[in-house]
């Protein structure tokens, strides 16, 4: 293998891009990005960055030496728009073909829009400075969903001192992942601050000043940003031949076609340590799987099934959330060290027989890696958590 | 090799400890700690490990 092109330069890519050269490929190394900028990171984007406590200098993933080391074919600011399966190249929208050997897709995600005028979005650095810009004290912030980046945001535009409504469409925001018992924890963090968590409320529309409810309400603001989940960014393999679905299909290698391979958001696979296909959009999976990808294509005899044990973390208001495992669609939850109501606890999840998630706030890490090596190791649920901690029959289901 | 930890960058994620146990630790908010500045050669390729997986970018593994 001579020629490896990774098309997308972010956590995903870079990741693969280093662990080719740290194991000793020499070929030539094309990495293909479209934003302009080299690669950055995200997860500061709606945490320090929106504050206004960091400069974007410090979201650069890696030290401009160390890019260098890489001897890297960087293309930056062009996107890929085309892959022949067939001929093996990929097309750039400057008009330029490159031929691979090779290839791994890591073109992440886009935030998902609303019909209607204006809003912010939040993914790229340009996205986080504007509304930055927009969030003095108080101006009137409508984020319309709940879920992990829209609550990130709306909390540190309250510390900013704005006047901000968070607009959920589901009863209990995070229910479907965290199950209802936690989701009430993080909603009563926002109440308690006087943030104005508005459950069951649908928008359909971005208007000109606010956003229009499912039942015809006009909410007013002065910014609206929206976060309701991402698409996969599969446009530009239309017509590849690639399978494309929940992002690109990968079997359990994190391989869509012969010596062709996905990382990151983008990349749907099947996870064997839980048996299910899956598509994660976190940071460090972003890494993990760019490493694992990299490493199966370039020894196809040692190939290893990808089998992480997902791991996410959000910063909101004073709470440090972490997970690990794969939560959404459980069937129990029980709480089993500290205590809800205090806002410190350990939650884990089980899904059929197994600890399949822990989700945590506020715990010494030693409590939180134990759980992690009972996710990784399957462990049986009846033998790993005392039943006096159950607390939830079934996501959304009564209290037992 | 020297590694190079920058720890108001640190989000707690615990993976470089899961890389490089002799390497680094965790204090009780989940902070990384640096245990050793300059590991021996046996514990290099973790270390390497831990650079490329921190989610925060918060490590550094320099020549000197
Ligand atoms: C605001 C924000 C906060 C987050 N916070 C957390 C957090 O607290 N914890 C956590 O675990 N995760 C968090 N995440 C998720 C995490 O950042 C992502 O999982 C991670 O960035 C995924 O990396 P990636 O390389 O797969 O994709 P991306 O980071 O999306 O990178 C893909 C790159 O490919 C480029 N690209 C797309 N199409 C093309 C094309 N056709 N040609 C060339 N280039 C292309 C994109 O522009 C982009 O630069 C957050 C994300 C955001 C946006
Ligand atoms: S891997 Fe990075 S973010 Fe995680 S604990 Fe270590 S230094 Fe901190």
């Amino acid at each position: 293998m001579r020629r490896i092109v990774v098309v997308g330069a972010s956590a995903a890519g870079l990741a693969a891009a280093e662990t080719l050269r740290r194991e000793g490929y020499d070929g030539s190394l094309t990495l293909v990005g479209d934003e302009p900028l080299a690669p950055y990171d995200r997860p500061p984007l709606s945490k320090q960055l929106l504050a206004g406590e960091w400069e974007p200098e410090r979201l650069a993933l890696r030290a401009h030496d160390d890019v260098a080391g890489l001897d890297l074919d960087l293309r930056l600011g062009v996107a890929a728009s085309g892959l022949q399966l067939a001929d093996r190249t990929v097309e750039l929208a400057d008009g330029s073909t490159v031929p691979y050997d090779g290839l791994i897709l890591a073109t992440g995600v886009r935030p998902r829009r609303l019909p209607g005028a204006g809003g912010h979005v939040l993914r790229t650095l340009d996205d986080a400075v504007r509304l930055r810009d927009r969030l003095t004290p108080g101006k009137r912030l409508v984020v319309v969903g709940a879920g992990f980046l829209g609550a990130e945001a709306a909390a540190v535009a309250w510390r900013l001192g704005c006047e901000v409504t968070l607009l959920e469409p589901a009863p209990v925001p995070l229910a479907h992942a965290v199950g209802t018992e936690v989701g009430e924890v993080l909603t009563r963090a926002h109440l308690d601050r006087g943030v104005d968590l508005r459950c069951g409320a649908t928008v359909t529309e971005v208007t000109g000043d606010g956003v229009r409810l499912a039942d015809g309400e006009l909410v007013d603001a002065d910014e609206v940003l929206i976060a309701i989940g991402s698409v996969p960014n599969t446009d530009w393999l239309a017509g590849s031949g690639l399978a494309v679905g929940d992002g690109v299909v990968c079997d359990e290698y994190c391989e869509a076609a012969r010596n062709v391979y996905a990382a990151g958001d983008v990349a749907g696979w099947y996870n064997p340590l839980f048996g299910l296909p899956m598509r994660v959009e976190h940071r460090t999976h972003a890494a993990e799987q760019g490493m694992a990808a990299a490493r199966n294509l370039l020894h196809p005899d040692a190939r290893k099934p990808f089998a992480p044990v997902p791991y996410f973390w959000s910063d909101q208001y004073d709470m440090k959330i972490q997970a690990y495992g794969y939560l959404r669609g459980h069937d129990e939850v029980a709480v089993v060290e500290g205590e809800l109501a205090e806002g410190r606890f350990l939650a884990v999840y089980r899904r059929g027989e197994k600890v399949t998630g822990a989700l945590t706030v506020g715990m010494p890490p030693k409590a939180i890696r134990r759980w992690r090596q009972a996710i990784a190791t399957g462990a049986d649920w009846e033998a790993a958590v005392p039943s006096r901690s159950r607390v939830e029959a079934a996501p959304g289901g009564a209290t037992a | 090799m020297k590694v190079e930890l920058e720890a108001d960058k640190c989000v707690a994620s615990g993976q470089c400890v899961l890389a490089a146990m002799d390497v680094f630790d965790q204090d009780d908010d989940g902070i990384a700690i640096l245990l050793d500045e300059q590991p021996a050669a046996e514990h290099l390729d973790g270390v390497r490990e831990a650079v490329a997986i921190c989610p925060a970018a918060a490590i550094r593994l320099v020549d000197q």
